[in-house]
């Protein structure tokens, strides 16, 4: 009770300093900026009949969901170098009251960004189709898109030994997102990377994405022309049981680990490399 | 068990190489400790063992009669760890921080020992008032560490961890820090282990010493205690007659009684110097190193 009471505190507290503080506010606001403007020059571009614009807004949508994993892993790293961990080892109930809270401030602000991103790209983009209908997809694709990346988030922030190294991660989740049909459909690219890019998480938020927000003529240009959502829950479900069973394993190595000694010297460490 | 703190025969190995052997020693309900010594003797490893954060290779410990290493959250209640905060939290204001890492205690409250402490009140304690709708990364160093101390204090612990607490103070809020401990220390409910190479502050802030060097206790007293046994003898000095004396004693209690007994008002700027605990502290060092 402690831990969720306490953890959804302490979410909402970091979800309301972000969007309080300068450098923060500003990435909240870079991303979705970014992307509308990506969707202002393709707006006169087609693709098999369709406007390039509206079938690359879901899949932005399903992409920016997909870098709450980025951020989660991020901040793990982050706040593991700086003894946030440890306070919240030292404090009862500490560990699932952070973890709690980071869900919370990371789906937060993934929801956030989503808003600000759409709010300005429907006015933008023709082609779309939205209706009531297209609410409780979005809603189940993006709440299950979040369970299966934000543990393997987790897991990935565990790993890593220090924020530097962090920056790995970002290059194959680039590369992921390239072969993930985000900014154009998966069937343009070569069939081997079709199958790869079908593994990761990513394409199927994209396309449960534009299943909610596109006619049903635009199914034409998907893999198999279906919106395959049996087949998105499918793959979504496996990675968030993935996520979930590793989460706590390695979540729990990595605090165990935590020592104020450990602390100081990734403190040298880093002053080390600043100086 | 009656301490608070029971430890026998710990032992920490790393890979091949033992860091502590065996290390003994007992702390009572309100007692204040300093665990001193050289970089590199154990310190830190002592008390990251007893903080739960390290598990032993060996021996045995008790904090609140438990094992440190299966502590449940109810235990870690009662246990405040000063930690040496770098830039966490840095978004938080002080309050806002307080209040919210006090929450995580409310349920141990018990009727004796309410908790968490208010944060207002805490605040004041750390003489942090007016800075407590600050930002946590705009304080200065001082400031945060007082911050450190108030965030080991807010569940109102019954036993208080201090690793280092002073490194990189300067002389002012080294001097405000150790008003603090002492003003913590005078309740006489929470038992206080702090870990420093300063011997100052140790005999300043203890209530007991205990002196470690290359992972063995090798002296445990008070401050006064310690320099007796080693030093063994304190300085006597006086004027009478327009002469000035200097007598080394073991009990320069005795000798200055004796000494007014005898001569009474001819005694004039009479002057005892304890047995310096800083030759004490070195020579236990030397004679540790020389043993091994």
């Amino acid at each position: 009770m402690t831990a969720l009471r306490a953890g959804w505190a302490r979410g909402l507290a970091e979800l309301r300093q972000s969007f309080t503080n300068g450098p923060e506010l500003f990435s909240h606001l870079l991303w979705p900026g970014l992307m509308v403007a990506v969707l202002f020059f393709v707006r006169d571009v087609s693709f098999g009949g369709l406007p390039l614009a509206a079938l690359a807004l879901p899949g932005i949508l399903g992409m920016n969901a997909a870098t709450g994993m980025i951020s989660m892993s991020q901040q793990l790293t982050a706040d593991r170098e700086d003894g946030t961990l440890l306070r919240a080892k030292a404090t009862p109930h500490g560990m699932p009251a952070y973890l709690v809270g980071k869900v919370i401030s990371v789906s937060g602000g993934v929801l956030a960004d989503l808003v600000i991103f759409l709010v300005p790209a429907v006015f933008l983009v023709d082609g779309l189709r939205i209706g009531p209908g297209s609410w409780p997809t979005l809603a189940w694709v993006l709440a299950l898109g979040l369970v299966a990346t934000l543990p393997l988030g987790a897991v990935l922030g565990s790993l890593f030994p220090s924020a530097r190294a962090q920056g790995l991660v970002q290059l194959p989740f680039m590369a992921v997102i390239g072969i993930s049909g985000v900014f154009y459909p998966l069937t343009a690219l070569p069939a081997w990377l079709q199958v790869i890019g079908q593994l990761f998480p990513i394409y199927w938020m994209g396309l449960g994405m534009r299943s909610a927000l596109l006619p049903d003529s635009a199914v034409a240009v998907e893999v198999g022309e279906s919106w395959r959502h049996l087949e998105i829950a499918g793959v979504l479900g496996a990675w968030a049981v993935l996520g979930l069973l590793l989460a706590p394993v390695v979540l729990r190595r990595m605090a165990r680990r935590e020592s104020g000694s450990g602390v100081a010297a990734r403190r040298e460490r880093a002053l080390r490399r600043v100086g | 068990m009656s301490g608070v703190i029971e430890v026998e025969g710990l032992r920490m190995r790393y890979g091949s190489a033992d860091v502590l052997h065996g290390v003994t020693f007992q702390a009572r309900r309100g007692e204040v400790l300093a665990l001193l010594g050289p970089n590199g003797a154990g310190k830190t490893t002592t008390i990251e063992i007893l903080e739960g954060f390290r598990a032993r290779s060996g021996g045995r410990a008790e904090v609140l009669g438990a094992d440190p290493a299966r502590g449940d959250e109810r235990w870690r209640a009662r246990i405040g760890v000063v930690l040496q905060s770098w830039r966490d939290h840095g978004n938080w204001r002080v309050r806002e921080l307080l209040a919210h890492l006090g929450a995580y205690y409310a349920a141990y409250a018990t009727p004796r020992i309410p908790r968490p402490w208010d944060a207002d009140r805490l605040i004041a304690a750390v003489g942090l008032t007016e800075h407590a709708g600050k930002k946590i990364k705009t304080l200065s160093g001082g400031q945060r560490r007082r911050l450190d101390v108030a965030i080991g204090l807010v569940g109102r612990p019954e036993v208080l961890f201090l690793d280092e607490p002073t490194a990189s103070f300067d002389p002012q809020a080294r001097h405000d820090f150790h008003d603090l401990v002492r003003d913590l220390a005078d309740d006489g409910e929470t038992t206080v282990l702090l870990t420093t190479h300063d011997l100052d502050e140790a005999e300043k802030l203890a209530d007991r010493i205990l002196v470690l060097n290359g992972g063995r206790i090798v002296a445990d007293g008070t401050a006064a205690e310690l320099a007796r046994r080693i030093a063994g003898e304190d300085e006597v000095r006086w004027l009478m007659n327009g002469r000035r004396f200097v007598q080394k004693t073991a009990d320069s209690t005795a000798f200055a009684r004796d000494l007014f007994a005898r001569h009474g008002e001819d005694v004039r700027e009479l002057e005892i110097r304890r047995g310096s605990l800083e030759r004490t502290y070195l020579s236990l060092v030397r004679q540790a190193e020389a043993g091994s």
